[in-house]
């Protein structure tokens, strides 16, 4: 690998650029059509990059000016942020005890497994009595019923990441801790817990990430403004009559951009939680 | 501290997160059980027993065999892609080139945009009487006339497999590259004086650090793709004439659009036995995986 003739050089390189295209074209794409005018962009042959830049589109989501898209779109992202922002507190709530808990005892151990398993079922087979019991709860169209039902998604899989991170504090520091008579809460509040600072931050963002991306319940369990989460309203956008299609790519930029921003700047600790699966096993 | 304490302890601790979890999980597993066996509706009615009624019903159902043969061909074909684009993709990444931590960087962007996003963009891509796709073969000459991708029941299910497949290889790519990342080089480098060709090296030196993990993706996003619906419900809603509708697809049609809730959970348990399935085998193939470690 070392000693590689030019034509090899050459040929990686190639590949390099391939690869980059692929990945970039459809982005490059979609933040294109959003600054693109409406000529430009139904005009053949097409105009791949536009006469003027036309940034109104990005104003006119983000202001909530009554019964427009601006106004549809504003509330929600709000709904998006509380959704999300709730159903990751409450999953760290639970999961934090439970998986120090599995971490620190075996006999425990065995039901972090049927956590983890629910999280192969498909939301299908819980959508139904979901629904008829947020109906009878008066939950439906709420943004508190959508981060309950939430739960079902991020409890186990903040739980399994948590307790990764907890196995690998060393628990001699926690009993040399309580030899000296520190109390269980001192331990966790003053050892454990700053210790395991990172891994609950990488776990928070991949819940928030989940729940920013969850279609599926926020579909069948909102029905307008009060609740509707940014995934709704961008399904809305692409399956209803709007014809400005640098509208519907606007609101696509502008939903991505908090998971992408993410993605980039803590690739780092993404990318570990990502392979860790996969690696460990 | 007694043991009797610490496991009572461990159990205090556990307990918000498993009253949670029968609340959440739990409960409506058991109560989707009861309801596949009631023609209970959505709405009104709490339905009569009807016993194996709908399961019967199902099986013989051509709409539910047809979802079926769409889904496992939308899993088998997306997976495959994947897998062999993502293990090319690594096999670049481990590579020395110029750029090459900030295409590793890029790597995670399709990972990053939402799907429902991601269904939108490409929706607007196979666009037929706009759409990129249709601009640029027509302009490159490939394309005499603008296609209805989504449109035509003939390229509706290739397009949404090409949408998921760009969205979901990097995936692969990251997880195979960890693994590559995990090769002692002094052994690629034996292989080398000893005279093994570049196949050959893939084949007997890397792909054994590379088979665990990659079978863990495998049967990951078997399982994932096995319970596709955001993608397909965004960008054709399972037509045009049911060639995309998957069985998610057609759990939601029955219980929610046509309000059935007593055959939609036995759809949808039908569903989740064939997840159960695909989740033992990867039970199994991660035991064997550590195992051999």
């Amino acid at each position: 690998m070392e000693r590689r003739s030019l034509f090899a050089a050459i040929l990686i390189h190639i590949c390099a650029l391939l690869l980059a295209a692929v990945i970039l074209a459809p982005v490059a794409w979609l933040f294109i059509m959003s600054i693109s005018s409406t000529t430009d962009l139904i005009s053949k042959p097409l105009n791949w990059w536009p006469e003027t830049v036309d940034l109104s589109r990005y104003t006119r989501l983000l202001t909530a000016v009554a019964n427009t898209e601006g106004a549809a779109f504003v509330a929600a992202l709000f709904n998006s942020l509380r959704v999300a922002g709730m159903a990751t507190v409450a999953a760290l709530l639970v999961a934090i005890p439970a998986a120090w808990a599995v971490s620190r005892t075996p006999k425990v151990g065995w039901s972090l497994y049927a956590v983890i398993a629910t999280y192969m079922l498909p939301p299908v087979a819980l959508a139904v009595p979901l629904y008829m019991a947020l109906a009878a709860l008066g939950l439906l169209n709420t943004v508190y019923g959508l981060a309950l039902v939430y739960l079902t998604i991020l409890a186990p899989f903040t739980t399994w990441l948590l307790k990764s991170g907890f196995d690998a504090i060393p628990r001699e520091i926690e009993s040399a801790a309580m030899m000296d008579g520190a109390r269980l809460d001192q331990i966790l509040r003053l050892i454990t817990l700053p210790l395991a600072a990172p891994v609950m931050a990488t776990a928070a963002l991949f819940a928030f990430l989940l729940a920013w991306d969850e279609f599926f319940y926020a579909l069948l369990f909102t029905s307008d403004l009060r609740a509707k989460t940014l995934t709704v309203a961008i399904a809305d956008l692409a399956g209803g009559r709007v014809s400005d299609y640098g509208l519907i790519a606007t609101a696509g930029v502008l939903a991505a951009l908090p998971p992408v921003l993410i993605g980039l700047f803590m690739q780092r600790a993404l990318i570990s939680g990502l392979t860790q699966g996969g690696v460990k096993g | 501290m007694s043991t009797a304490w610490v496991n009572m302890r461990g159990w205090l601790l556990m307990l918000p997160l498993l009253i949670v979890m029968v609340a959440v999980i739990g409960w409506p597993l058991v109560d989707t059980v009861r309801l596949s066996f009631t023609d209970a509706k959505l709405v009104g009615t709490s339905g009569n027993f009807v016993g194996i009624a709908n399961y019967v019903k199902m099986l013989s159902n051509t709409g539910f065999q047809r979802a079926l043969v769409t889904t496992t061909w939308f899993a088998v074909i997306s997976v495959a892609a994947e897998m062999v684009v993502g293990v090319a993709a690594a096999l670049l990444l481990n590579q020395q080139f110029h750029g090459r931590a900030v295409l590793r960087a890029l790597m995670i962007l399709p990972w990053a945009l939402p799907t429902v996003v991601n269904a939108t963009l490409w929706r607007l891509i196979y666009n037929p009487e706009y759409g990129a796709l249709n601009a640029a073969l027509t302009q490159i000459g490939v394309l005499d006339a603008y296609r209805s991708w989504l449109g035509e029941p003939g390229t509706a299910l290739a397009a949404l497999i090409l949408a998921d497949t760009w969205k979901n290889f990097p995936l692969v790519a990251l997880i195979a590259l960890a693994a590559l990342q995990a090769v002692p080089r002094d052994i690629t480098s034996a292989a080398m004086v000893d005279g093994a060709g570049a196949w050959s090296r893939f084949r007997f030196v890397i792909l054994p650090y590379l088979a665990g993990p990659l079978m863990v993706a495998l049967v990951l996003r078997t399982i994932e793709a096995f319970k596709v619906f955001d993608i397909i419900w965004v960008m054709t809603r399972g037509g045009p004439a049911n060639s995309t509708r998957t069985l998610s697809i057609l759990v939601y049609q029955e219980a929610f659009s046509f309000q059935r809730a007593g055959s939609g959970a036995s759809l949808a348990l039908m569903v989740t036995l064939m997840v159960t399935v695909l989740a033992v085998i990867y039970a199994a193939v991660i035991r064997r995986t550590a195992g051999a470690r």
